[in-house]
């Protein structure tokens, strides 16, 4: 099981558009992944779970990744976030396309 | 211990500030409300300080009746012990000498209109409310038939397809993808929609739609105890699935035990009509009747008589 914090620098926060990013990014991996703030825990598979959180410019959040590639998860999702949600990391390249 | 906001308490049970102080939140551990009619009279075993102390007729007549020197020093006694609030029910008066220790210990001071079994009997159900263990899971929950139906499996198993079938067919969307869920009794749990995305849901293909738009009011229900849960897998050829039903596996949510039948999927399987068959077999079970034992017994009686 690996974790990872992060803040959203996004300035809409996760909003409809970038939260679909970070769960198509989340959907092309097996490990499992949930996203948590502020203790509640959802799927980072969904995208209403994500919106239910609700997460605004500079939240932070807890992304952890569990199974046979969790490392690969934790390093899409950080590439993703890191870009401020332009990158989109395709698990076969890994985002290095950009 | 679980923090609430004081103004929480104060709207939801209409309550008057008499005197707040600097408390923004009330440090609460039990739903319990105590009322301290013994502790004025001098009696402090076994106070129950931790809980909120409510004064009512009886209490405020007592204090009345008091010696004003005695009266003193047993509310000083009482206004040391840290307890969350003080609230005064049926409108009554606030004497200066409860006013004035409120303020020398900062305890908030509150008051209703109401009388105080009933602000005690809101009070708790209020607390219990907010103090229920609460948890977040993936799944939709669904009201078949009246019966809770709550549907997980790994994403893309198909389980908002399914919902939106049973909805099709009639049936009640409570939550999609994810579920709150409450534990209000030992053996209760009551799942909500978080209040963004109530009765949104999402289809791959087609995005995000509005069930309560789209289908009308009948298709939608705010919250619903969890009955049972369905569990949708991808079909394992290496597995055994069950065959008779005799034997119920269960699983645990909060420490609740929900029965739980596990569904294989396979294309073509018409998930929605197996979800209704369970629900439907549940509340005949629940009604004393087990289609599996019935049959099992059936036969052996058969087997019996052809011995004989």
């Amino acid at each position: 099981m690996l974790s990872k914090n992060f803040k959203i620098m996004h300035e809409d926060g996760l909003s409809a558009r970038p939260a679909a990013l970070f769960v198509q990014v989340a959907s092309k991996f097996n490990s499992r992944i949930w996203v948590e703030v502020n203790s509640k825990k959802v799927n980072a598979k969904s995208i209403m779970g994500i919106i239910s959180l609700s997460i605004g410019q500079d939240d932070e959040i807890t992304v952890t990744a569990e199974g046979n590639d969790q490392e690969e998860a934790i390093e899409a999702l950080t590439k993703l976030i890191d870009s401020n949600f332009s990158c989109i990391p395709n698990r076969e390249q890994n985002g290095k396309h950009c | 211990m679980t923090t609430i906001p004081i103004d929480n308490i104060i709207n939801e049970l209409d309550l008057e500030v008499i005197y707040c102080g600097d408390n923004q939140n009330i440090d609460i551990v039990t739903s319990d409300v105590n009322r301290p009619g013994l502790q004025f009279a001098g009696f402090f075993d076994y106070f129950a300080s931790e809980r909120i102390q409510v004064l009512g007729k009886v209490e405020m007549t007592y204090l009345e009746t008091m010696d004003p020197e005695v009266r003193q020093q047993q509310l000083e006694k009482f206004f040391q012990y840290d307890f969350p609030c003080l609230v005064i029910t049926r409108n009554m008066e606030i004497p200066e000498y409860i006013l004035e220790l409120s303020k020398k210990y900062n305890r908030p001071l509150l008051r209703s209109s109401i009388s105080t079994s009933n602000l005690t009997q809101k009070l708790i159900n209020y607390l219990s409310s907010a103090l229920a263990p609460k948890i977040t899971r993936h799944g939709v929950l669904v009201d078949v038939y009246g019966v809770g139906v709550f549907i997980m499996g790994e994403s893309g198993i198909g389980k908002s397809e399914t919902a939106l079938e049973l909805i099709k067919r009639g049936h009640r969307l409570v939550a999609d993808d994810a579920v709150e869920i409450k534990k209000v009794t030992d053996n209760r749990l009551i799942g909500e929609a978080p209040e963004l995305i109530r009765h949104f849901m999402e289809i791959r293909g087609i995005g995000i739609i509005d069930i309560r738009a789209m289908y009308g009011v009948g298709a939608v229900i705010n919250n619903k105890p969890l009955d049972i849960v369905i569990y949708l897998e991808f079909w394992d050829d290496n597995k055994e699935y069950d065959r008779l039903g005799l034997t119920e596996e269960y699983t645990e949510i909060l420490g609740v035990k929900l029965p739980k039948i596990v569904v294989p999927v396979r294309p073509g399987r018409n998930l929605a009509i197996i979800i209704e068959v369970a629900a439907r077999n549940w509340r005949l079970k629940r009604m004393g009747y087990n289609a599996a034992q019935e049959l099992d017994n059936r036969l052996n009686a058969l087997i019996q008589m052809n011995r004989e």
